[in-house]
């Protein structure tokens, strides 16, 4: 049996959370999983600002602070903190913490490839809409393949202290200590299976643990020292779901089960690099004392492509605020609302989007809010999106005045203008998995 | 009897671009059948009303008693496009749990 923990489930995650991983008991694998979709694009602009950046540099600080625990007992890490510069990534590791050998994972950035791809044949479509990349092209600002668990396993093969990769799927962090330790193959697709559900269920941290769970969310102990996940993998696919003894929150079928559901599409058919994953396959027993075991994932072999994930330059944008406070608090935004559109209207600007929320009445649930009557203060939050960014600098400015010339009762402008912001779109497409080639870098 | 989902189920909810994601998990074994009656895609669509300008899907895990959704173009264009203050769903989840059902009693 091998642990394997995940202390982070995004970047931005607790800070504390893979440090009391290792301090709080016993583990063998620590992964951190640092890369959202849009993360690359953030990443890619400070490499092109920076060629020593690109990547999560929250991660070489804390592979420091660590270094002494994980080599005294044997831990690996495994972190997609490359982004789009793992190799500088691991640079940064080894100078703080000299001691550690580290080993990287390539072969995910297909950036400067795209065009050779292209003209191959390789068309790159929108999985989305199924438009062809050509149409933005010249607007791409990062292209990364998500890559499976093999090269993982075999840079922790390599004896690495600390694995480092760029884009991978997330449950691959999870995955690569089981290949390395049990020796799957890539036909164990029952067994890779077992693995994929693993790194689901841990890939978001705490959200496994009673974090974010609605399942009866006031009994949940101490969400303050929650406990980060632990899995306890066999050889035979069979895992226990955990968290070190003493820590807060709750492991139940209830937060396993939440988990299990979160961002998967069509459950008997799961897409990962390494295998396609039935998660109706699974049985899910809850042993008590915060632990969960989940048995019995069947799999079905791979499919010939890779995701690829590109993110495009798709124009400006800005949200502004204001707070209109009782009574009538509702009817004074929409009020305030229809001032702003119609200044817009006059001044003839163009955008693509307009959209206005009113937060304390229904800006998450919409149609579904329950009835909120007269709100003691309603915030009026307006956001406009457009390809001119002078219009949308104009927009900016639209909204502090009603604070004296709109209707009565108008607070929060505090932060005067919102700031306009760029807009970097998510382009998701499939490449032949025959074009892309993943390699292992120990880096010295 | 009329009650709201929350009483037989807990959800999550999350994003795929402008997909919104629902898992619907029964707080029971016993409760599936109903959740299989009563969280229809049609229920779900209109609960939603303009929310969802796109279709909705509905997946079945009856291993975990739950249920999946798939809400297409519910999210203003998602990820970085949205303006919404809720651009990744995660609140969808909490939303459905306000949808009434109808129940027979011996079925609580």
């Amino acid at each position: 049996m091998i642990r394997i923990a995940n202390g982070q489930g995004f970047w931005g995650d607790w800070l504390e959370a893979p440090v009391r991983l290792v301090e709080q008991g016993p583990i063998d694998y620590l992964t951190l999983d640092y890369l959202a979709e849009l993360t690359m694009s953030i990443l890619q602009k400070q490499k092109r600002k920076d060629a020593a950046l690109g990547y999560a540099r929250d991660f070489p600080p804390l592979v420091a602070r660590l270094a002494g625990r994980i080599r005294e007992r044997g831990i690996k890490v495994i972190a997609n903190a490359g982004g789009v510069n793992p190799v500088a990534c691991a640079h940064e590791v080894r100078r703080l913490a000299p001691e550690l050998k580290v080993a990287v994972v390539r072969g995910d950035d297909v950036f400067g490839r795209i065009d050779e791809l292209l003209d191959r044949g390789c068309e790159m479509r929108n999985l989305d809409n199924g438009e062809p990349l050509r149409k933005i092209r010249d607007r791409v600002l990062s292209a990364n393949v998500y890559l499976g668990a093999f090269p993982l396993a075999e840079a922790l093969a390599t004896g690495a202290d600390v694995v480092i990769s760029g884009r991978c799927a997330d449950a691959a962090l999870a995955l690569a200590p089981m290949i390395h330790r049990f020796g799957w193959r890539e036909s164990d697709w029952d067994l890779l299976s077992a693995g994929v559900v693993a790194g689901h269920v841990i890939e978001c941290g705490a959200q496994c643990t009673g974090g974010n769970s609605q399942a009866d969310w006031r009994s949940i102990p101490d969400l303050a020292n929650i406990g980060y996940p632990i899995l306890e993998a066999e050889p035979d696919g069979t895992f226990v779901v955990t968290k070190h003894p003493g820590t807060g929150g709750r492991v139940s079928a209830a937060s396993v089960k939440e988990q299990l559901v979160y961002e998967i599409g069509d459950p008997r058919r799961y897409i990962t690099p390494d295998v396609v994953v039935d998660f109706t396959s699974i049985r899910l027993d809850d042993l008590g004392g915060d632990r969960v075991r989940i048995s019995g994932a069947r799999g079905m072999p791979r499919t010939g492509s890779l995701k690829v994930s590109l993110s495009y330059f798709a124009g400006w944008k800005a949200i502004g605020t204001l707070v209109y406070s009782w009574p009538q608090a509702l009817e004074k935004a929409r009020c305030a609302d229809g001032i702003v559109r119609e200044r817009l209207r006059q001044l003839g600007l163009e955008f693509d989007c307009i959209e206005t929320e009113f937060l304390g009445v229904d800006a998450c649930h919409g149609p579904a809010a329950a009835p909120a009557g007269d709100p003691p203060e309603v915030e009026l939050r307006i956001g406009v999106r457009g390809q001119d960014r002078a219009a949308v600098e104009r927009f900016t400015r639209e909204l502090v005045p009603l604070v004296l010339s709109g209707p009565p009762g108008a607070t929060g402008y505090g932060d005067g203008r919102p700031p306009v912001r760029e807009v970097v779109a998510y382009w998701p497409a499939l490449v032949p998995r025959a074009e892309i080639e993943a390699t292992v870098e120990v880096v010295e | 009897m009329k009650v709201p989902l929350a009483r037989i189920a807990h959800c999550r909810s999350g994003d795929k671009g402008d997909i919104a994601n629902i898992g619907v998990v029964a707080r029971e074994d016993r409760y599936y059948p109903v959740l299989l009656r009563e969280v229809t895609t049609e229920r779900v669509k209109a609960f939603f009303g303009a929310r969802v300008k796109g279709r909705v899907e509905r997946y079945e895990l009856p291993n975990l008693g739950a249920l999946n959704f798939l809400l297409y173009e519910a999210l203003g264009g998602g990820g970085a496009i949205s303006l919404r203050v809720d651009a990744q769903g995660k609140t969808f989840g909490a939303a459905l749990l306000r949808m009434e059902i109808n129940v027979d009693e011996h079925e609580l």
